[in-house]
């Protein structure tokens, strides 16, 4: 079984190795760098979403504030763009505490609001703040990688950021099976009995956002400098909800559905062009369908696919 | 300079008072925030637009028929996106509204466009004076209007079968629907009524800033949610207040920072949910959740 999984993983390794060998088209590639960003970014949602329960409409925000951050630090200061990424982590992870320290005593849809009224501010201030975010205009010339003077090109992005992509995937899978990700699943399923229990609630919660900061913080970083020119309408209320639908979409509670709703809604548009500007119009669609006849996701952690061999206790069953 | 902002505070706060009795109330009976509130408004400036283009512009005529219009948008959404989820978790139900938003908002996108429409002139405009601030008919038209709803409203639910069922529903869904009280029943009336109070305020801040957009329903809604929860959110004189005492601290504010102005409520919003989450009327929904 382990041997099975673990080649499931090195094919598909192999596949996204091979990718930019086979196909010379830059659009694909595009649209897998974007996909592994938004993969990278909805883990971090899942984690505050989806394992430990709390509603937030800022993950757009802290992944804008991770791209300004990484860029600012880029232009204006010169900082190596390693540096400025992990100054982008860091910063995204800051916000997360700073917003989580006040807003964390609310619950459910409270949470929802107070962060969608953060995303807000955070898009304000973006807009307004002339001096430093140049406001609408944006930024743009922000530096690509390189190394030994050798600047990144697509193929070589594309590279470093599957790679990223999955130690961001195997870091929140052994998180999620961690004493981490028990506390936080414990304080989603049921907050006051997690209390009983002796689980100090606001720092896990507080952890939790700063966890999902840290790989907001990561995207944001690794898109501005793959598309070199940021401005604030690319971090949006709209883009934070698009992130819930994915999340919700592949399942909220698993570390790959996520995943695979991210990668479903960023395909969307692309596969249906004829959609144009319906895309948000079927994604809104999708959300309350979802909610009405699968609200736990297409990929709950009990699927049973056909060729998968039966549960050892329904087969006991005879079933 | 003082009365003149006040004036336009308490006309802003009026419009802001009658979406957020919408948001009060699915929240006392339903308890979830209706994210598709703010879109059901934006979708009564739209009604209100294309029916002076073809009706002409007769203000007593649009009204009634805009209110009618999205009291009956407002009642379709409650029975496709939340009637099947009544006993599903809240986030569930908050989810399902989001993606209910979406829809609303894109669809007028996608039909209508995103241009700024103006909307024909509802009456002559002339101005008064009172001291030094001036007031015009318009403003007149908007306060005058709004207020009357509100009245009537308040009427509604003190006075008639259906507000006593409505506060029946609020204070305990189980026990009102053991009394016999039916909740589908209950939950339509107070969406339509909701809905029907949002298009009434975006047809009457279509007329004032002679503007219809596609995007108006989200800074609206978020706005008048704070109005909701300075009140205390369930509490329906506690909606009315805090509508009003945040358009007269917006007015205010944004006088000092014109830049900021929106950002205002949500700094508002984020402050009271923090130190006063049951809200000036400290309701009582909140805090027998919590």
């Amino acid at each position: 079984m382990r041997g099975a999984k673990l080649l499931q993983y090195l094919i598909l390794g192999a596949i996204l190795v091979v990718v930019p060998l086979v196909v010379h088209s830059g659009y694909v590639m595009q649209i897998l760098i974007m996909l592994a960003i938004y993969g990278i970014l909805v883990l971090g949602l899942e984690i505050i979403l989806g394992q430990t329960g709390l509603f937030s409409l800022a993950q757009a925000a802290f992944y804008g504030m991770g791209a300004y951050t990484s860029a600012l630090l880029a232009l204006r200061l010169g900082w190596p763009i390693w540096l400025a990424t992990i100054g982008a982590m860091a910063t995204s992870a800051l916000f997360g505490a700073a917003i989580g320290f006040p807003v964390l005593r609310l619950r459910g849809d409270y949470l929802a609001i107070a962060t969608l009224g953060f995303g807000e501010i955070f898009q304000l201030i973006t807009n307004n703040w002339n001096s430093l975010t140049r406001g609408p205009m944006g930024l743009p010339g922000i530096p690509r990688p390189h190394v030994f003077g050798i600047m990144f090109d697509r193929t070589m992005y594309y590279y470093m950021i599957v790679a990223i992509f999955f130690i961001a995937l195997i870091t929140a899978f052994h998180l999620c099976r961690s004493f981490l990700g028990r506390t936080f699943r414990s304080i989603r399923d049921d907050e006051d009995a997690a209390e009983f229990m002796g689980i100090n609630i606001t720092k896990y919660k507080i952890l939790s956002f700063v966890i999902g900061g840290i790989f907001a913080g990561l995207a944001g970083s690794l898109f501005a400098h793959y598309i070199t020119f940021i401005s604030p309408d690319t971090f949006t209320y709209t883009d934070s909800e698009m992130l819930l639908a994915m999340v919700f979409l592949g399942g909220a509670g698993t570390v790959i559905g996520p995943v695979i709703g991210a990668v479903i809604l960023t395909l969307l548009p692309e596969v249906f062009q004829f959609l144009v500007q319906w895309d948000m119009f079927v994604i809104g669609v999708i959300m309350v369908l979802v909610m009405i006849y699968r609200p736990q996701g297409i990929w709950t952690s009990d699927i049973r696919w056909p060729w998968s061999r039966k549960d050892p206790a329904l087969a006991a069953q005879g079933k | 300079m003082f009365l003149q902002q006040l004036v336009n505070g308490l006309m802003l706060g009026s419009v802001y008072a009658l979406i957020a009795l919408g948001y009060t109330m699915v929240y006392g009976v339903m308890k979830f925030i209706n994210f598709a509130h703010g879109d059901v408004y934006m979708w009564g400036a739209f009604f209100g637009l294309l029916l002076a283009r073809y009706t002409g512009p007769h203000f007593l005529v649009i009204l009634p028929l805009v209110m009618l219009l999205t009291g009956l948008l407002g009642a379709a959404v409650e029975k496709v996106a939340y009637r099947p989820l009544r006993k599903a978790p809240r986030l569930v139900v908050t989810t399902s509204a989001i993606g209910m938003s979406i829809v609303l908002s894109n669809l007028a996108l996608l039909l209508i466009g995103s241009e700024t429409f103006p909307l024909p002139a509802m009456l002559p405009v002339r101005v008064f004076h009172i001291g030094n601030a001036l007031i015009n008919t318009t403003q007149i038209l908007v306060l005058g209007t709004a207020l009357l709803l509100m009245a009537i409203l308040y009427w509604f639910i003190n006075r008639s079968r259906y507000g006593k069922a409505i506060r029946a529903a609020s204070e305990d869904r189980e026990t009102a629907g053991l009394m016999g009280i039916s909740m589908d029943q209950v939950s339509s009336v107070v969406f339509f009524v909701g809905s029907a109070m949002a298009g009434a305020a975006g047809l009457l801040v279509g007329i004032y800033y002679d503007a219809v957009y596609s995007t108006m329903g989200f800074t609206a809604g978020i706005k008048a949610f704070t109005a909701a929860i300075i009140g205390g959110i369930g509490s329906i004189p506690g909606a009315m207040i805090g509508g009003l005492l945040l358009g007269v601290v917006e007015n205010f504010g944004a006088s000092v920072m014109s830049n900021y102005t929106d950002g205002i409520a949500f700094a508002v919003m984020i402050l009271v949910l923090l130190f006063k989450p049951g809200g000036l009327f400290n309701a009582y929904i909140y805090q027998k959740r919590v």
